[in-house]
């Protein structure tokens, strides 16, 4: 099938510069069938580029939010019971008195603090970020899509999350401060927490966190089905199944995931939510005395129940935090190694196996809850299965950099620190898969170093990977490389200063979740490579801080180069897919005549043409034919 | 015995004190050096690769890449390994310590019911029988709602926050919570378990050293989480039975149990370590 001429008018030519395509969006721009107001094209969009810019806004204002918690709380920790310097005298002013006197930290606030950065940092940050802002934006143009297939349910899940979120903001102005029963909210805790005298019945920390969290899975539930409507339907012509990008591929299971996974949060949120206001004891049983005095409540409930409901979530949940991230560290690699990348088939089934076994894997969080023999030796089983697809990802990702020629630019160093730091993050599971290791490790710094080195150097470095390399097509400008720079070196050193040296505070026996930072107990004043266990909060918490400043240069950078960054054309990494044939900025509908993919997504460096990259809706000539084997030949269909 | 600790030790890992905590230890130093050695081998040829393949040294890159099958070994040898370590280690582990109770009769029974923010420990007393507790009857002097009219309690003993073992025989605990969720560390020990209210679980080990330890609440459990704190006190059989005494003539002059032993064992308790009093009267009631 010759379709060569039909992309004659189409050329996906490097060369076609910046006025080329503003010209082009003017051509575009006619084809509308009418104006839409400023409220209409910028807030209340149907567009998915400017929902994926506004979801984008929104994951990196509650990332810098939730870190901001926690550069409050490694004050507490590195230096418990004294009084925060400067700025500790205008918190009380915004959290409320109770929350800092004399900028000294309670115990209630700094539970709050934590209860509330691992909401933020994974329901509002990651997210909207790794999976609505990235997937919004970047899939409809990676399949050759005008938009999202349902436009106005898009809309609906940006506006749900943006509820959620003013909800959870809200509840730390509100008497008692915000939710402080850990981001699980482990009932009974959660549940006699922020009710009783002084505490307002819906008004309050706790169950303003349930009610935020409903629109917050809302959304999700949303933009899934959008997610997978959008991909299975609205790919361009030729682009088959074995022709996606890897990113788009870990998309789909993300979506998958959020589809299935968050119904039965949903369902045990709001069965919480009624155990607060509606007196019933879904998760409540009977014979509970609290502070001396017997509850009176009807009982009979599960306290088991409801770790069942979170965690059937939850663990899904963690590999929607790093699918997406693996998703653009791919694309990046194989971009600037100028090679495809190694086992396209093999990740695909990875990440696919990953989906399947990610809801069989959820009870290792609760190894300590009396679990029996049988069940047990399950879940280790599964747990350890599912480690094989992601080492499998990891390997390849390795792999795939072997006889490229690789350029470090900035979207390329934050991908290759992805790969040692979710190393990192992915081996210390192993221990952790074992319950019998769980019995000295569980809910120690250990466990917190090893999920945050997948989903702070991992994830995190993956966005802001994604961030530089995806900037151009969303603005017509790239960010400043030396800024970049500025940028990554100092995160990437202090995210190690940060998160090392918690092994050895877990090894030590350092519980997490510990207003004093461990200062009172005696097995935190044992020494390790020259520094109590207490002792090493104090480098943790300046390489926290050092962190906070070092993404100075990004935000700057990146506000900057919106308006004032260096123009570049529509293809400025030289890429092979097709989000990068089109404009940049895409205008609304994004391709100026649809695209029609005729090969895989990374054609890099094939051998015998003039350039080193062959675009995903370049025609294959004959004279390529014959060199190719027959499976390489083009399917169009 | 306590053979292969390398890695743990160099870690910071304090010396093991339980029976079955050699075997805890062995599978963490065996997957510290399995970490290790997929680490130090993937670095290298990453470090190696980023060097090698960069623009400057190589400005063209090869369509094709590795070739060689190599990963496909790397696979299977991490399936081998994680399997041995699954069949031949942790599940065989998980089986003796559910499954296989020591006979109640050479064991010492323990219940402990954890509350925000201690754990209070009830022994059954010379009689071997735990009196019946009532959560009606709970007051601020009876925390564990001991019936008084129960003869089989009359001889129990409970105490706060410190509990005495003898060195060499098993101890097995029946844990619960009056309260919330809260977990019953023993790190030294190598066990752990979650109090959970509305449910036993049980858990045993047998402590191989005498010695001062620390019990950890480790799961959070309100404000004062992070001062939940337990001594658990390996003794010889002859101070365990001096300890045993000098309970029994404490229960048998009071109707209620007396607070703990003041905790001399502490050096590093600082006073704001306990639950700030002002603070604790705000918190929830339910």
């Amino acid at each position: 099938m010759d379709a060569s001429a039909s992309l004659e008018t189409h050329p996906p030519s490097p060369d076609s510069g910046a006025t080329g395509g503003q010209d082009r969006h003017q051509h575009q721009g006619e084809h509308e069938h009418h104006e839409l107001g400023w409220w209409r094209r910028y807030i209340f969009s149907t567009d998915h580029k400017v929902i994926g810019i506004q979801y984008g806004f929104t994951g990196l204002f509650f990332l810098l939010f939730g870190f901001s918690l926690m550069m409050l709380m490694r004050w507490q920790l590195a230096y418990p019971g004294q009084a925060l310097p400067v700025i500790g005298k205008f918190l009380p002013h915004i959290f409320g008195a109770g929350t800092m006197p004399d900028g000294k930290m309670t115990p209630d606030f700094y539970n709050s603090l934590g209860a509330m950065h691992g909401t933020i940092m994974v329901f509002l940050g990651i997210v909207p970020l790794a999976f609505a802002a990235f997937g919004n934006f970047v899939v409809p143009l990676q399949i050759g899509a005008p938009d999202m297939a349902f436009p106005k349910v898009n809309m609906a899940s940006y506006w749900a999350v943006f509820v959620g979120g003013t909800v959870m903001l809200t509840s730390f102005f509100v008497p008692g401060g915000a939710a402080k029963s850990g981001w699980t909210s482990y009932v009974p805790l959660a549940a006699i927490a922020d009710s009783g005298p002084g505490h307002n019945p819906v008004f309050n920390g706790q169950t303003l966190w349930l009610i935020g969290f409903i629109f917050l899975i809302t959304s999700s539930l949303l933009g899934a089905i959008n997610f997978i409507a959008t991909i299975i339907q609205l790919r361009a012509k030729g682009l088959t199944w074995m022709r996606l990008p890897f990113f788009v591929w870990a998309q789909f299971v993300t979506a998958f995931l959020l589809l299935l996974a968050f119904p039965p949060l949903e369902a045990g949120i709001i069965m919480q939510l009624m155990d607060r206001v509606a007196a019933t004891s879904f998760f409540m049983p009977a014979g509970l005395v609290v502070n001396g005095a017997a509850m009176h409540i009807s009982g009979g409930g599960s306290p088991l129940l409801w770790q069942h409901l979170f965690w059937f979530l939850a663990h899904p949940e963690v590999y929607v935090l790093i699918l997406p991230g693996m998703g653009i560290v791919a694309e990046i690699l194989a971009n600037n190694s100028r090679k495809p990348l190694w086992g396209y088939k093999s990740l695909v089934f990875s990440v696919l196996t990953i989906g399947f076994l990610s809801f069989v894997v959820w009870a290792h969080h609760m190894w300590l809850t009396g679990m029996g023999s049988t069940v047990s030796a399950f879940f280790q089983t599964t747990t350890l299965i599912i480690s094989i697809p992601s080492v499998i990802i990891l390997s390849a990702f390795f792999i795939s950099l072997w006889g490229g020629s690789i350029r470090f630019n900035v979207p390329m160093l934050f991908a290759t620190a992805f790969l040692p730091m979710f190393g990192i993050g992915g081996l210390t599971g192993i221990p952790l898969a074992f319950n019998s290791a769980d019995l000295y490790l569980h809910d120690t710094y250990y466990v917190i170093a090893h999920f945050h080195y997948i989903v702070a150097p991992g994830t995190i470095f993956a966005l802001f990977a994604g961030i530089y390399y995806w900037f151009p097509k969303a603005t017509g400008r790239t960010m400043n490389e030396f800024w970049g720079k500025v940028h990554f070196w100092p995160s990437l050193v202090c995210m190690n200063v940060i998160f090392l040296p918690m092994f050895l505070q877990g090894m030590l026996g350092m519980h997490r979740r510990w207003y004093d930072g461990g200062q009172g107990w005696t097995l935190s004043g044992d020494h390790v490579w020259g520094l109590s266990g207490f002792q090493w909060n104090t480098p943790i918490s300046w390489a926290a801080w050092i962190m906070g400043l070092a993404q100075i240069p990004f935000i700057i950078n990146f506000f900057w180069s919106i308006k004032h960054g260096k123009k570049v054309n529509d293809n400025p990494w030289e890429a092979t897919t097709l989000e990068w044939t089109a404009p940049s900025p895409p205008p609304h509908g994004n391709f100026i005549t649809a695209p029609v993919a005729y090969r895989g997504p990374y054609e890099y460096s094939l051998p015998g043409r003039e350039r080193d990259f062959t675009m995903q809706n370049e025609p294959v000539e004959p004279a390529e034919r014959t060199r190719r084997k027959a499976v390489e030949q083009p399917v169009l269909v | 015995m306590n053979s292969l600790a390398l890695i743990n030790e160099f870690l910071g890992q304090p010396p093991n004190a339980s029976e079955h905590g050699y075997q805890i230890d062995h599978i963490l130093e065996f997957c510290h050096w399995f970490m290790g050695a997929l680490f130090i081998g993937w670095s290298a040829f990453f470090v190696f690769v980023l060097i090698r393949f960069r623009k400057g040294r190589h400005p063209a890159a090869d369509h094709h890449g590795v070739r060689s099958g190599i990963s496909t070994h790397l696979e299977f040898s991490v399936v081998l390994i994680e399997a041995v370590l699954l069949l031949g280690f942790a599940i065989p582990l998980w089986a003796k310590r559910v499954n296989e109770f020591p006979p109640a009769k050479d064991a010492i029974l323990i219940h402990v019911v954890a509350q925000q923010f201690s754990f209070n420990f009830h022994l059954p007393g010379p009689d071997g029988q735990f009196g019946r507790r009532d959560v009606s009857l709970v007051t601020n002097s009876n925390p564990l709602g001991l019936d008084p009219n129960d003869p089989a309690g009359k001889d129990d003993i409970v105490t706060l926050g410190e509990l005495h073992v003898p060195v060499d025989r098993p101890v097995i605990i029946e844990l619960s919570s009056k309260d919330v969720i809260h977990d019953f560390f023993l790190p030294h020990m190598r066990i752990a378990a979650d109090a959970i209210p509305g449910s036993l679980i049980p858990m045993w080990f047998k402590p191989i050293k005498t010695g001062t330890y620390e019990v950890i609440c480790g799961q959070l459990c309100g404000l004062g989480h992070y001062g939940m704190k337990g001594t658990l006190v390996v003794d010889t059989p002859e101070d365990y039975q001096a300890w045993l005494k000098e309970r029994a003539e404490l229960a048998g002059t009071q109707s209620a149990p007396p607070p703990a032993a003041p905790k001399a064992e502490n050096p590093a308790a600082k006073p704001e370590n306990k639950p700030p009093g002002p603070a604790a009267s705000s918190s929830p009631s339910g």
